[in-house]
């Protein structure tokens, strides 16, 4: 049995908060050159150069990449051999949370009740997704969403007749619908099987996956590869303003499922696809 | 080409803009969203005067992150508009003439730019640092206690923008992927 103290999780994740929301993931931004070499619009390669700069002027001066600096979701893999002590593990992340937001110019985004909306002022609380694994750490990640591509992000309880076919109507359909609200170019989580929750859950997760690491079920890495193409012809582009970089990056995560459902989820996140991890 | 305005933001400016361009914008905004939005509608509903003149004005649809100390404006990128389309068509009535955003808008918006003359412009979603080193001045002018969404007057130099619909009505991002689609 390994101890880990509550104070020591709450500043933990307050340095993920910011590191998260200022510093742009080197895997992300990699995709953002690569896509700046494919790109066809000329509008679309001056967008990609202005979010390039952006990520620069972001990290240089710690200032947020976006303004919406998101909900604060995170997810702890806690080992079964650790014990917490100090107080609550909740109360420990949510401290976390609100040091970050508040000691690190973050934005405060969250209104307590959703339809009185008043502003909580410290971001919190966050939204929090336990594991419990094997082993004696704890891993930490935070991974703040922005609201205006959560707000295009859809599920599908498909029918299991549906197949791949679904999976790629479902995708299409809410990448179209978001349009130029998500502000593309887009990093797409899809989560497909279990069951409504659940898949919900595994979208979320697949944007955590790094830019560019297929999945490992060679099937699905297939899958990714093609669904990643077919979002790319609809031509929207960085922005919307029209070009060849609608998204760039897609992966897939999936779970077994009941004999007469195929649920998908499609997870949209503009290219701000922030998370960082400790291992405690 | 890039076009350079400024903001207040007159009918002859208006009608040289096309969907498409590419400007620079310098002059006054003013932040407004949400909850801004909501509260403006009422005072106008009720007969109240309104933090400030919508005649010309442009209203930036933004929510920044806090200031550090030194920093004029924290990250201040553009905030999705169409969920102020239900608020903007009492505005456009009133006089304002530009609106920055990001995404589509309704119909009842684009009906009303077309019928009092005004103009839609996109800014970088996702580029709140690069935008926030444009803008040169920031004062708050109404309603503090909405924290990020109160209203604020910014001064903007050589403000990046889309012209995404223009006066006539007509909608980049409904010609935009055409030409790209395969």
């Amino acid at each position: 049995m390994r101890t880990i103290d509550t104070d020591r999780i709450a500043r933990a994740v307050a340095t993920l908060c910011v590191k998260a929301n200022t510093d742009l993931n080197q895997d992300t931004e990699m995709a953002l050159r690569r896509a700046k070499g494919h790109e066809r619009s000329p509008v679309g390669i001056e967008i990609l150069d202005q979010l390039l700069e952006n990520a620069q002027i972001a990290r240089n001066s710690a200032m947020p990449i976006c303004q919406d600096t998101g909900l604060a979701v995170v997810f702890c893999e806690i080992g079964q051999d650790v014990h917490i002590q100090g107080g609550a593990l909740e109360d420990a992340i949510n401290q976390g949370v609100a040091k970050g937001y508040t000691e690190g110019y973050l934005r405060s985004s969250v209104v307590k009740d959703p339809l009185d909306r008043i502003n909580t002022k410290n971001n919190t609380p966050a939204i929090i997704h336990y594991t419990i694994v094997p082993g004696d750490s704890l891993k930490i990640t935070v991974a703040p969403k922005g609201i205006g591509s959560e707000n295009m992000s859809r599920l599908y309880m498909c029918k299991p007749s549906q197949g791949l076919q679904g999976i790629e109507d479902a995708v299409i359909e809410t990448v179209k619908l978001a349009g130029s609200n998500a502000c593309p170019p887009l990093v797409i989580g899809v989560g497909v099987g279990g069951n409504f929750e659940k898949v919900a859950c595994l979208a979320k997760q697949a944007l955590l996956r790094p830019v560019g690491e297929y999945s490992r079920d060679e099937k699905w890495a297939d899958i990714e590869r093609a669904l990643l193409k077919k979002v790319n012809r609809l031509g929207i582009g960085p922005q919307g303003f029209g070009g060849s970089t609608t998204a760039l990056w897609l992966a897939v995560e999936t779970y077994p499922t009941h004999i007469g459902g195929m649920p998908v989820a499609v997870n949209i996140n503009c290219h701000v696809a922030r998370h960082e991890s400790i291992t405690l | 080409m890039i076009k350079r305005i400024n903001a207040p933001i007159t009918e002859e400016t208006i009608q040289t803009l096309k969907a498409g361009d590419t400007v620079l914008l310098s002059g006054v905004v003013y932040t407004a969203r949400d909850a801004a939005h909501k509260r403006m509608c009422q005072a106008l509903e009720s007969g109240q005067k309104l933090p400030f003149s919508l005649e010309g004005a442009v209203i930036y649809y933004v929510g920044p992150t806090p200031a550090k100390p030194g920093q004029v404006i924290g990250s201040a990128g553009p905030t999705t508009s169409g969920r102020m389309d239900a608020y903007a068509p009492k505005l456009i009535e009133r006089g304002l003439k530009g609106m920055i955003g990001k995404g589509q808008r309704a119909k009842e918006v684009i009906d009303a730019m077309v019928a009092h003359g005004a103009v839609y412009f996109a800014a970088t979603g996702g580029a709140g640092a690069l935008l926030a080193s444009r803008i040169t001045r920031c004062e708050l002018v109404a309603w503090e206690d909405l924290g990020t969404e109160a209203v604020r007057k910014l001064e903007v130099v050589d403000f990046p923008l889309t012209v995404v619909i223009d006066r006539e009505g007509t909608n980049l991002y409904d010609m935009a992927a055409r030409d790209y689609q395969e």
